[in-house]
């Protein structure tokens, strides 16, 4: 039987990595995920897991090391943040050029600067266009069954592409939560051992990232582009496969609340319970508001957003980064361009809030709502909270 | 050379197939070949060992060649050659 117990979230993480058998471990320690790999390297050191644990000089050598391992044929897993994804920057962007099937778990945390070790979404945001999978985990269980599940769909012979599981830093990765720790029986089930398709062997020589000339690259690319693309059927294969076996449903994009309500909210990460409990506040007076909270953010689920903004007639996008000199959040400009296929736009109100780690309460968003409802921002953003005055 | 589709282009443009670098036409890039004066050419075989592409070999007469499969054109041999017996044309298609 799986145990529930009370346990940090990222001691959570920890334990999934090595139910799921990782083989290579390559990470260097940065605010709000120590955590995470400081445990992975005692379970390691314990005996308790059997796999090289690399302690690299820089996330720069973590992903790069990653790359290696993963390229040799090992399951590989590792954990940033930050100013460690920031440095990671062009490893990231080879590890899913070379189809390399790496986990790694994104603490996500403000970039400098000014220096914040706080929660937002600016660190993976600046990234978002490294062809990774990238997930959202909204509570520990979620991040913990996500991180199982994305070694899983990240090394499906359909897939083969790096994932990205996002989790807020501090208010998840700090957070003690009552977790569902499935047995490891169940889990070598689930994922079996990764069987690579081109591995580095000296039996069978292959080169992996050889310079691609004109004639090469964009067919490169294209490939690229349609694994991501295509990995979407494969990730609800997975998702549906995990609620089987472990009673745990996920899909792409969750909806929550009255179906009617013409005025939704979109989030993404810890935010959506937030808003989920401020629901409750806004719709004493009626079936006013609802939400939909984006778990899969690459590949896009475009399909599926526009499917539950039908009916729709004003949409609150909530950002965790400014996407600087353009108009609106990244969320949002995604959202935005998205709508313009509808013949019947809803109109788009962008909040970009949670900067740096400010909390934002229930209350906050009653009062995104009550603008929006006014009509005050529409098809505007707005960075929320920021004093005006002294 | 004939180059993939997307569909069939190797899991992350891996090469699968080792040393196929040789089946690359380099003699493509150039806009000048080197010509040997067998009369000025005294087979010292200097330019062979300067050709940065080792692609001057040695032929059953002893005079050296460059394989224009795979000559650039660099014109290293030409400036090379202590005798003027090498000298680059226009090449034209």
């Amino acid at each position: 039987m799986a145990k529930r117990i009370g346990i940090e979230n990222s001691l959570a993480v920890a334990e999934a990595v090595k139910l799921a058998r990782a083989e290579v471990i390559a990470a260097y320690p940065i605010t709000p995920q120590t955590h995470i790999v400081e445990e992975l390297s005692q379970i390691v050191a314990n005996g308790e897991l059997e796999a090289e644990f690399i302690p690299v000089e820089s996330e720069h050598s973590a992903m790069s090391a990653a790359i290696g391992a993963s390229a040799a044929g090992a399951r590989v897993y590792t954990a940033t943040a930050s100013q460690g994804l920031a440095l990671m920057h062009e490893i990231l962007f080879i590890a899913s050029s070379l189809r390399l099937p790496i986990v790694m778990t994104v603490a996500n945390r403000s970039l400098s600067g000014p220096i914040s070790i706080w929660n937002d979404h600016s660190d993976v945001m600046a990234e978002r266009d490294m062809g990774w999978i990238q997930v959202f985990g909204e509570n520990g269980q979620e991040v913990f069954d996500l991180t199982i599940m994305a070694f899983r769909i990240a090394e499906d012979k359909r897939v083969l592409l790096p994932v990205a599981v996002n989790m807020d830093g501090f208010i998840l990765t700090h957070m003690i939560e009552s977790i569902e720790i499935e047995e490891q029986e169940k889990i070598d089930k689930f994922l079996p051992p990764y069987k690579p398709v081109l591995r580095l062997d000296p039996a069978h020589p292959i080169s992996m990232g050889p310079v691609g000339v004109p004639e090469i690259y964009a067919e490169a690319k294209k490939q690229q582009e349609v694994a991501l693309l295509e990995s979407k059927a494969v990730i609800k294969e997975v998702f549906k496969e995990w609620a089987e076996q472990f009673g745990r449903a996920y899909n792409l994009i969750e909806t929550n609340g009255p179906e009617q309500a013409e005025v939704v909210f979109i989030t993404m990460g810890s935010l959506g319970e937030t808003v989920m409990s401020a629901l409750d506040l806004i719709n004493v007076q009626g079936d006013k508001a609802r939400q939909v909270r984006i778990r899969l953010w690459r590949p896009f689920p475009e399909e599926e957003l526009l499917a539950a903004l039908e009916g729709a007639k004003k949409v609150i996008v909530i950002d965790r980064a400014v996407s600087f000199g353009t108009s609106y959040g990244p969320v949002a400009g995604e959202i935005r361009s998205m709508l313009y296929k509808l013949k019947e736009q809803p109109e788009v109100y962008n909040f970009i809030c949670g900067l740096g780690g400010r909390d934002v309460t229930r209350q906050e968003f009653k009062q995104m709502y009550e603008l929006a409802e006014q009509g005050q921002y529409k098809d505007k953003y707005l960075i929320w909270g920021v004093r005006e005055n002294d | 050379m004939n180059y993939p589709s997307w569909r069939t282009l190797e899991l992350g443009a891996a090469i699968t197939t080792p040393g196929n670098a040789a089946e690359l036409k380099t003699g493509d890039w150039r806009t000048e070949f080197p010509v040997l004066d067998e009369e000025k050419c005294v087979k010292c075989g200097l330019c062979a060992i300067y050709c940065p592409e080792f692609c001057i070999h040695e032929d059953d007469t002893g005079y050296f060649r460059a394989d224009l499969y795979y000559c650039k054109g660099c014109g290293i041999c030409v400036h090379e050659c202590p005798k003027d017996a090498l000298t680059m044309q226009l090449e034209e298609k």
